[in-house]
């Protein structure tokens, strides 16, 4: 039987090198067409119809579009409507990333770290440039709250200075150790189905709660990735 | 002591983290449930923060269970 953890392997498809850096096509790059592909699909082909009172697939498209508008309105502000389409998007990929990995024999694109670093990474560089960029100097003052006596202050803004570089590890390590430990979780108790034989029911049953827990995390991960950049851009945006 | 059996002992002393997170998933619900009792008219606007907080708490718990994945199986 193979192991839980096998499902993570990265296969190349299509060989492909460009000065020294393999930038193959794999399973990984596959399956991320894949879910772009799926929302632009589910996207485009929902409001096609254009009606004033819309129909079911026009009214789940609408209800993504305003889910996500109210979630930057509400921790941005009137200040991150330019962010907006980033956020969709960002929040849509991860959604269709984590759902396609539920379906069996499929590949979970947001399980590597890598994956979920580089988005962490590009957020956590594209929000403190911004603060940079639209405060300048007065970025600093982002790491000393208002009201605190200056005799805190040594101790206190070397501790959030480290918190806010813990930001892009946290916000990476979340969406992975989620997606992989829950992947990997379903692949152990699978095992146990195949292996107790007629007495595999229970560890089914586990399998089938255990399922449904992952739909919802997928869900759910998808959404405290999105709202905590949009916190972080608040922070960015605003200083406090 | 061989290192299989050290790998072991140091995966199951590494879940003993996720005691803590089960008070505090605990205490996020407890929370929630409280709110809404004394104010049911509040459940829309307190339950993004409470989705929110539980993910948060949870990914503590992952953070343990990665540790314990990475001494069973690195």
């Amino acid at each position: 039987m193979a192991s839980p953890l096998a499902q993570f392997e990265i296969r190349t498809i299509a060989p492909l090198e460009i000065g020294g850096v393999d930038v193959s096509f794999t399973n990984s790059s596959l399956f991320m067409v894949i879910a772009i592909a799926a929302v632009t699909a589910f996207l485009v082909l929902g409001v096609r119809r254009r009606a004033v009172v819309p129909g079911r697939w026009q009214s789940m498209a609408e209800l993504c579009y305003e889910f996500i508008a109210s979630l930057v309105r509400d921790n941005v502000g009137h200040a991150g409507r330019p962010y907006f389409p980033f956020i969709f998007t960002l929040f849509m990929f991860i959604l269709f990333c984590n759902s396609i990995g539920l379906i069996p024999y499929s590949f979970t694109v947001t399980s590597h770290i890598a994956v979920t670093f580089a988005l962490a990474a590009v957020i956590f560089i594209g929000v403190t440039v911004l603060g940079i960029v639209l405060h300048g100097a007065k970025f600093l003052s982002y790491f000393m709250p208002p009201g605190v006596p200056l005799y805190m202050a040594p101790l206190l803004v070397p501790i959030e200075v480290v918190s806010y570089l813990a930001r892009p590890v946290t916000l990476a390590l979340r969406l992975f150790a989620n997606m992989m430990a829950g992947h990997t979780m379903l692949k152990v108790f699978a095992g146990f189905v195949v292996a107790l034989g007629i007495a595999g029911i229970f560890p089914l049953a586990v399998l089938i709660a255990l399922y449904a827990l992952e739909v919802i995390v997928a869900l759910l991960q998808a959404y405290v990735f999105t709202i905590l950049t949009c916190l972080y851009l608040h922070d960015a945006l605003h200083l406090h | 002591m061989s290192v299989e059996a050290a790998k072991l002992l140091g995966a199951g002393l590494a879940v003993i983290g996720l005691a803590g997170v089960g008070v505090g998933i605990g205490q996020v619900f407890s929370a929630f449930i409280t709110a809404v009792a004394r104010n049911p008219a509040a459940r829309p606007a307190v339950f993004p923060y409470t989705m929110l907080g539980f993910a948060l708490v949870e990914a503590v718990a992952l953070y343990a269970l990665l540790i314990a994945f990475l001494i069973l199986f690195g």
